[in-house]
Parts: structure tokens; sequence; C-alpha cells
């Protein structure tokens, strides 16, 4: 299935994109981010959650939505 | 009440809502970009009684977004200094400066006295010692992040709903998230964040609207695209900070001190004949230390007199009572000056102890 990914915050400078739409035949989050972490090696350093249907969610859920989110924490004030 | 007349007039608000403001308490971390336009609107609201906690000076890099600033404002505290443009905007309420940094050992008292905590710190460690101390104390803590043209808004613990730590569970690592001093950020940010965070404030107070409780709002300063995610509580994350409750203050701030304590004893470094003793009193204060080489670098004047230090020596800073001097330590590091160290007696104590010690040199 075709899945669109908004990368939010210094996740974006990671991969140049602040959104992308990719093919994904797996099921879990974590093995879409397992494929993106091939992707972009510097992914694997952040830390960042997963939003899918506008909630976060452990890496461990089934992807049900055709548009996850990639969010890390923010520190600056 | 002529002051508040466009609140009262409001159907939602009215002199009930307004006697609310008036008889809230709001504790307001950090006086920095968000903390400027957070405070700003709460004075101006009529907010009782407004905390601000801030140690830092102001420079000059700060103005382009914290608003409560001015020239005038150069090289003196942020807590004392948004205190002083505060109570010109509203002097019906009160406004108390803590001249500290915020640690393990003062947030739960701290905490106790008000009945909302704010969020406007930049960086983690702080963050989360504030989320671990409204768990703690039961205080509902509205949050605000910022990143280059990018902001975070929420708020947690509210009514026993999600926490920090139920949104973003693991504390990241040191140095794995820039922030605004070494990356940048648009100036109007934190404006527009701080505010939104200002907005919750007011709306918890008062009753009205839906809280932000449960919810991270996202918003993209360059696109105003604005996502609002649901956050699910995590009572296992809520119950692994209340099981340390009675170990929280024991636990040692990690802030700015490259994890070793910068703090160290009159009694480790007083024969040391290769260190550079810094008073960081204002030239008024007693008593004068006797038997040490000592350099003068009041706080109110720091930043100008940065090139009276030795960069290759051993710094060792003290003040009255070890509070200002660990403030300086941070300043110093914030300045690319290292090898800096705080002594944790005071004055009197440090004069105390050299005599004590000279005289038994002296008698050898």
């Amino acid at each position: 299935m075709k899945v669109t990914i908004k990368y939010f915050g210094l996740l974006s400078e990671v991969t140049k994109c602040e959104e992308e739409t990719i093919d994904f035949s797996k099921t879990l989050i974590s093995e879409l981010l397992e494929e993106l972490c091939i992707k972009y090696p510097n992914l694997i350093n952040k830390d960042f959650q997963v939003a899918q249907n506008q909630e976060l969610v452990s890496f461990d859920t089934k992807l049900l939505s055709n548009e996850l989110v990639l969010l890390p924490p923010f520190s600056g004030g | 009440m002529d002051r508040y007349n466009r609140h009262i007039i409001l159907s939602e608000i009215g002199q009930i809502g307004q006697n609310k403001l008036l008889s809230a308490k709001v504790l307001v971390v950090g006086a920095g970009g968000l903390g400027c336009p957070v405070l700003q609107y709460l004075a101006a609201a009529g907010v009782g009684t407004i905390g601000i906690i801030d140690f830092d000076v102001v420079e000059k890099s700060n103005l382009q977004r914290q608003v409560l600033f001015g020239t005038s404002s150069l090289g003196k505290n942020k807590a004392e200094e948004a205190k002083s443009r505060l109570q010109d905007l509203n002097d019906t309420i009160t406004i108390k400066a803590y001249l500290e940094m915020l640690t393990f050992q003062n947030a739960i008292d701290l905490f106790n006295q008000y009945d909302i905590i704010v969020d406007g710190t930049d960086n983690f460690e702080t963050r989360y010692l504030i989320n671990d101390g409204c768990v703690i104390t039961g205080k509902p803590l509205v949050f605000g992040a910022i990143y280059k043209f990018q902001g975070q808004v929420s708020v947690f613990n509210y009514e026993n709903g999600p926490t920090y730590r139920c949104a973003f569970p693991n504390k990241p690592k040191k140095d794995t998230v820039p922030n605004c001093s070494e990356i940048g950020v648009l100036g109007v940010l934190p404006g527009i964040i701080g505010t939104m965070q200002a907005n919750e404030v007011l709306k918890i107070i008062l009753g009205i609207g839906s809280i932000l409780s449960g919810k991270l709002l996202c918003y993209d300063a360059l696109s105003y695209q604005t996502s609002i995610l649901n956050i699910k509580k995590s009572e296992n994350e809520i119950q692994k900070v209340l099981k340390n409750k009675s170990d929280f203050k024991n636990q040692k701030s990690e802030v700015h001190c490259d994890s070793q304590s910068v703090e160290i004893s009159i009694k480790e470094v007083w024969n040391n004949k290769n260190i550079q003793f810094i008073d960081v009193r204002e030239a008024h204060e007693q008593p004068k230390i006797k038997g040490l080489n000592v350099i003068h670098l009041p706080l109110s004047a720091f930043l100008e007199n940065l090139d009276l230090v030795e960069k290759d020596k051993k710094k060792v800073v003290f003040c009255q009572s070890g509070i200002r001097s660990k403030m300086a330590v941070f300043l110093f590091k914030k300045h690319n000056i290292h090898n800096c160290y705080s002594i944790k007696e005071g004055a009197l104590e440090i004069n105390k102890y050299l005599k004590k010690s000279n005289k038994q040199v002296s008698n050898e």
C-alpha cells in the first residue's frame, strides 16, 4: 500500500523532505521504520514518536493509516 | 475595575471569572522566548500571583524574541527584569522573582505554592524535571516547545490526564537535539507558541473551552499547518515517577553541568596556587575575602568583564551563599569558558575556614 510519511522538526533535515509517499507491503509500523532507517541511516540516532490517525502510537502497532507522522520532541524555548 | 472591563463584559468570564484570575497562582519556569509572552499576557489578564524562576541574564541575542527586555536589561537577571517590566504593566498583582535554577531540591516546595506550572525552558533535563515535579505535586503543566519554525503545545497532568512522559517516554540523549542558541529560531515563533500557552492557562483558570489535555498541538509557522495529535495516558510512565517520589529530592540536576558536579568545597582548593578565584558578588557586599588572591566579577557586569578571566587556569567562583556562583559557572560554560567550579560555601564560611587553615599553616 501507499503510505505518506510526514517528517516534523529536525527529521526533515535528515530525510531532506517534509513528506514523501512510499510503497509498503509489510504490516507493522516498526517494519516501516526499519525500511526508513535503511533509506536514511541517520534516522537511527534520532528520538521521535509516531502518530497515525492523529494519535501517538507505539512502534509495534499495525500500520492502519495511509498517513504517518514522525515527530521528535522539541527542547527549544 | 476599568482595567479588566473587556474581560468582565464577556459573558464567558464576567466578574466571577475575573475574580478567579485574580486569585490564581501561576509559576512560569524560564523567562525566555516562551516565558516572555506567557508572562506578558498573564500579568495583563490579572493573574493575581505570578512566579518567575530564571537564573540566566539578558544577552543582546535574546532581544530578537524575548520581548519583555530592552537594551537597558542587558547583563541583568531575566526573572528580575521581567518582574520590573510586568509590575509596570500591572501594579495590582503580586509578582515573585526567583533568581535560581530549578532543581530537584527546590521544585516540589516551589510547585506546591502555585496552581499551574508553565514550562518555558530550553532543555530536556529541566522539561523532564518539571513534568515529574508536576506529577508528584499534582499540578497541571502547560507545555510549550519550539524548533526553528515549528512549535508544540500541550497541557499535561490535567485532571489525571496524560503527562509529558506519556508522549515522549525517553529523555533524549544529550546533544542529539540542538536548541535555539545553536541553530536559530524565527523570533515570532516563541511569541505564537507562548501566547497559546497563556491561552491554555487562562482557560484552565476560567474553566472555559476545551483544554489541550491529552493532545499535542504541532504548529508550523511557515505553512500554518496545525496538527492536533492525541496522546494516550501511560499509567506505567506515571507510576514510575510516583514510585521514585521519596527519592526525587536526592537526584542531581545535570543541566549545563556535563554530568559531573561543578560544586566543590573551599577545603579542596584553598591551598592550590594555580587557581583563579573569582568573587561574583557586588562591590558593596561583605565580608571581603582575606588570604586569597581574588578577582571581582560582579554578576551585574559579568558579560562585559569576561576578558579578566584567565582561560588556561582552573577557575573557582564564590559568592554569598553558593547560588550566584553556580549561575556564574553556567554563564562561563555558555561563553565557552571551561574548567570552572563553584564553591558551595558562602563568603562568611570561606573566611572562617581560611582563618583557621592559615593559622594552622603558620603554626606548623
